[in-house]
């Protein structure tokens, strides 16, 4: 059964999944010290709450969320802190940001979280995103989006529509396969979750259709837990079929407004893992310290899925994976389409981190001297977000904002699927990438400019008024000493 | 041949529909507007006007150069090149120097005797503040124009970084 | 250990400008075939001398610009132009009209307005309207197709090349004998002679369906359109709106008096309607953008050829048509930007 496409645009492209599917999850080797950037999720970075040289404990909060988007950090391992400093991160491309360093003892001992409940039914909504936050449990898709957040500006009367989003379509990764195939039963405990903490009814579990295995093992999990409000939906297995905007479109038929969220349209979306780290820290009181990590590419002598606590440095988990073989060339967090380029392997796995690619030559496809755009069009015809690419490049130089505006440079999602087709091997996506924040920054100060304007004019307007009304006082005054008023 | 005039006089007539669907209609905005858009408002009077409008006038009516404006440095003064047609230069000197990062003015409230010289002075609303109490600047909403640290009598205005800029 | 660093996306498809036009190319085989087997090598020679001005017109403008040659040089582009150009062409035309029309088309048409990718108009079809404007004889001037039962005249391989290279004939041939008007040229003469539709068209230069020897051209250009369109080197818009205009306007003529207007299979099956459609309007550097304004584009090109066949003073209208609706190209793309994802219509 091949399902409707809803979605237009979107890419057929080679999985590169079966190498690291082939072996269940196995645990990462203990790391002796883990790196834990402050800003590892999205939002404002997170507030320490320990000092260099304090002893903590496995599962003990390490850092509390700022006011705001932010959330909480816990120990991955029990230990010392030895540091808190910049290092090198992998989500800011092996720039330096603020992390707390803790020196594992190797003991595990664990911090009880006394605030943990286990019967997630007995506590209100409201309650339960809290609880959810002190779990630390943001977005593991790839953005990192505190979940609680997310939850909370979600919230509405009759409860939104909850999509869980295992439509894993990006090359090479394949954390959330396995884990739909293993940990079955972790998923629809979250799900079930995070029904409770939106007062939702309804619950969508999106899939490819290109992993019958993860959908057998859900299918299983939902009818063994009974619960009639949660569904699966299998999904054409397109690239990028997950990407948020375009899943909702695919499942629901609708679109999210371009200035909206997906709760503007009363839709949740969380990714599989998100769920089944909810569903441990509720049931199994573990709040976020370790994730599902995809170790693959030719570069690395064996694929493998990781269970991985977070801080660990990738050269451990390469060499978990057998280590690098010599043709490998570039270090990618992330899948081949959207990953990060990273310049070395001394980084450590942070929550959003779901795939590490050791890619070879054979991985990557090189790219060909760059051609003029011949405005073939082949551009628009996969853009997901309906663009126009070739319109948008002809726009880059020389820069036009006013167009760039109209043809939705802002709308892009940096998705590559142009960069992928177009003939003339131009960088598409690297140029919309950095050409956004200086075209949102133009229209930040003119925004600015307007606002100013305004107040200019509304202070002229009121010191003119202001200046007629005394004059007309001064008339006032003036009139009684040529004669008495007749009133 | 009655048949080539009708379809010429076709065409013509679908040719000059679009020319007419097309050209400037009522709500294009004059050539004033369009300089004044391309101006960052900061009301700072350095292009000796009186206010981001009135040296949109003059540049309108050509009584201006194209390289007055301090603040909007180089990227403004290509901008007006472009939309005027002429070549562009660098700011002239003789109007100030080109900030390297936008600033907003700052208030020393420790210092600040209460006097509202400044709150007159500000042409854009962005210091509140009532006599004989310490004054104080909205830094979204000021336009780093300098015009209230002259009238200060007791110095305790300065600018400073705008929020947000990464020195 | 530190490894080099690229932007994503990490993995490109396997393609090229180069590869986009070596496909144009290959799929007008058919066509260049069945055109050798009913008009002569003429062709071949034509576009051997087209291919190398094309290539040494491209180097000097490369060199002139400061260009890299090589790349350029070898994206297939410029054969691509020289090669349309050429199909266009009487396969007998003298060898100056070729060389000076594709360079005309390479450094004016392309290279004046920034090369490959900038130009906005399709150069083959500006060297093609020059040297129509400039010499109307030489340019009609077509050979009768083979299978005429009328008193054959064959050149040899070393004919052809010598009457192309020299501009005359082999002393025991006149130009009369060995020219023909083209099929919608003919029929043009034919009306305005007095002959009625029927009478016109029972001229042996006829075919069954129109042009004879070009209808079977113009099913082999259909056969490479279709490929074209199977590859997805082209999309339907612009050739199914530009076929359909000229489908809707000569059966509407043709409906109001079958007398004085062709129909629509006689459009379709003479002159450039199809490789217009296929291979000359679907130039996407000068063709509109997005898929309303291609439909848009494709409409107004079969608009105009079968106006200007029919009632402008060049017997067929594909070169005018494509090069004016070029210049409606900002227009239609100002107003058919498609709907972005999120956003109201």
């Amino acid at each position: 059964m091949i399902p409707r496409q809803a979605i237009r645009g979107g890419l057929r492209i080679e999985a590169h999944k079966a190498r690291s599917t082939k072996h269940p999850i196995r645990a990462a080797s203990l790391s002796a010290h883990y790196v834990l950037p402050l800003d590892q999720h999205s939002g404002l970075p997170a507030l320490p709450l320990v000092k260099v040289g304090d002893r903590v404990r496995m599962f003990q909060p390490i850092a509390q969320p700022a006011p705001g988007i932010s959330a909480w950090l816990h120990a991955p391992a029990s230990g010392e802190v030895i540091a808190i400093e910049p290092r090198p991160a992998p989500h800011r491309l092996g720039a330096p940001t603020l992390s707390i360093v803790i020196s594992n003892d190797g003991r595990d001992e664990p911090f009880d979280n006394a605030a943990a409940v286990s019967d997630f039914e007995q506590i209100s909504p409201k309650e339960a995103c809290e609880h959810i936050a002190r779990g630390g449990i943001v977005g593991l898709g790839g953005a990192a989006f505190p979940t609680a957040n997310k939850l909370e500006s979600s919230l509405c009367e009759n409860g939104p529509q909850l999509l869980l989003n295992g439509a894993e379509c990006e090359p090479y990764i394949s954390c959330d396969e396995v884990l739909m195939r293993e940990r079955a039963d972790d998923i629809v405990f979250g799900a079930r979750a995070l029904l409770h903490a939106l007062c939702a009814t309804h619950c969508t579990i999106a899939i490819e259709d290109d992993v019958p295995e993860a959908q057998k093992a859900l299918s299983a999990a939902i009818e063994k837990a009974c619960d009639s409000r949660i569904r699966l939906k299998v999904v054409p297995a397109i690239y990028p079929a997950g990407g948020e905007r375009q899943l909702i479109s695919t499942v629901f038929g609708v679109e999210v407004p371009h200035d909206g969220l997906p709760a503007d349209i009363g839709v949740v979306c969380q990714n599989v893992g998100t769920a089944a780290a909810i569903a441990r820290w509720i049931r199994d009181r573990q709040p976020l310290i370790s994730r599902i990590v995809t170790v693959t590419g030719d570069g690395v002598r064996d694929a493998a899925n990781l269970e991985t606590r977070i801080g660990t440095p990738f050269a451990s988990l390469i060499a978990d994976g057998g280590g690098y073989t010599e043709r490998m060339s570039r270090l990618i967090m992330g899948g081949s389409m959207m990953g990060a380029p990273l310049p070395h392997d001394d980084l450590p796995v942070i929550k959003a981190t779901n795939c590490i690619v050791a890619a070879s030559a054979l991985d990557l496809q090189p790219r060909g001297a760059e051609m003029p755009c011949i405005r073939c069009g082949a551009c628009s015809y996969v853009c997901p977000a309906y663009l126009l690419p070739q319109q948008l490049h002809w726009y880059l130089h020389p820069y036009d904002s006013e167009q760039l505006q109209r043809h939705g440079l802002l709308d892009c999602i940096e998705c590559g699927c142009c960069d992928f087709v177009c003939p003339s091997q131009i960088p598409l996506a690297e140029r919309f990438r950095e050409t956004k924040p200086v075209l949102i920054r133009e229209l930040d100060s003119r925004r600015d400019a307007d606002a100013a304007r305004a107040r200019f004019h509304a202070r002229n307007a009121r010191l003119e008024r202001l200046e007629a009304e005394h004059r007309a006082k001064l008339a006032e005054k003036r009139r009684p000493k040529i004669g008495p008023s007749s009133s | 041949m009655i048949t080539a005039l009708v379809t010429i006089a076709v065409l013509a007539a679908l040719a000059g529909i679009a020319t007419v669907a097309t050209a400037s209609n009522a709500s294009e905005p004059s050539l004033v507007e369009r300089i004044d858009a391309l101006l960052p408002q900061t009301q700072c009077r350095r292009c000796t006007f009186a206010g981001c409008r009135p040296y949109a006038e003059a540049i309108a009516q050509g009584a201006a150069d194209i390289n007055q404006c301090p603040p909007g440095g180089e990227r403004t003064a290509k901008a007006l090149a472009r939309l005027m047609g002429v070549e562009p230069k660098p700011v002239g000197k003789e109007f100030g120097t080109v900030p390297d990062y936008p600033a907003v003015a700052f208030i020393d409230e420790s210092v600040c005797i209460g006097c509202t010289k400044c709150i007159q002075a500000c042409p854009v609303d962005a210091i509140v503040g009532a006599s004989r109490h310490m004054h104080t600047v909205i830094a979204a909403d000021c336009t780093g124009c300098e015009l209230c640290i002259p009238p200060c009598p007791v110095d305790c205005i300065v600018m400073r970084p705008a929020p947000g800029v990464v020195q | 250990m530190t490894f080099g660093t690229a932007p994503a996306p990490h993995v490109v498809a396997h393609t090229g400008v180069a590869r986009v036009m070596r496909i144009v190319i290959y799929a007008l085989v058919p066509t260049v075939v069945l055109h050798v087997a009913f008009f002569g090598v003429g062709l071949l020679v034509q576009i051997a001398l087209g291919s190398v001005t094309a290539l040494i017109a491209e180097a000097v403008a490369l060199r002139l610009r400061r260009k890299p040659v090589a790349p350029f040089l070898t994206d297939g582009s410029a054969i691509l132009t020289a090669i349309l150009l050429a199909l266009c062409l009487p396969p007998l035309a003298p060898w100056w009209l070729i060389v000076s029309g594709t360079a005309f088309a390479i450094l004016l048409a392309k290279h004046l307005y920034g090369g490959l990718g900038a130009n906005p108009f399709n150069p083959a079809m500006v060297g093609y309207a020059v040297l129509l404007v400039s010499f109307p004889v030489q340019l009609l001037q077509w050979l009768p197709p083979a299978g005429m039962e009328i008193e054959q005249v064959k050149l040899t391989v070393g004919e052809t090349l010598s009457t192309i290279l020299t501009g005359s004939l082999p002393s025991r041939l006149t130009w009369d004998a060995v020219t023909s008007p083209t099929p919608l040229d003919a029929l043009r003469t034919n009306l305005n002679m007095g002959m009625t539709m029927a009478e016109a068209q029972a001229a042996p230069i006829f075919g069954t369906w129109g042009g004879r020897g070009w209808e079977w051209i113009n099913l082999a250009t259909l056969a490479g359109g279709i490929a074209l369109l199977a590859l997805r080197v082209i999309r339907w818009h612009i050739p199914v709106a530009m076929l359909s205009a000229i489908v809707v306007c000569a059966s509407f003529m043709y409906v109001v008096d079958p007398g004085a207007y062709a129909g629509p299979i006689f459009h379709l099956t003479s002159g450039a309607s199809v490789l217009g459609a296929f291979f000359i309007a679907t130039d996407p550097i000068s063709a509109a953008t997005s898929d309303r304004g291609r439909l848009i584009y494709g409409a107004g090109i079969g608009l105009l050829t079968y106006v200007i066949r029919t009632w402008g003073g060049y017997p067929d209208g594909v070169a005018f048509a494509v090069l004016l609706m070029n210049l409606s190209v900002p227009l239609i793309d100002r107003y058919t930007i498609p709907r972005i994802y999120g956003h109201a219509r």
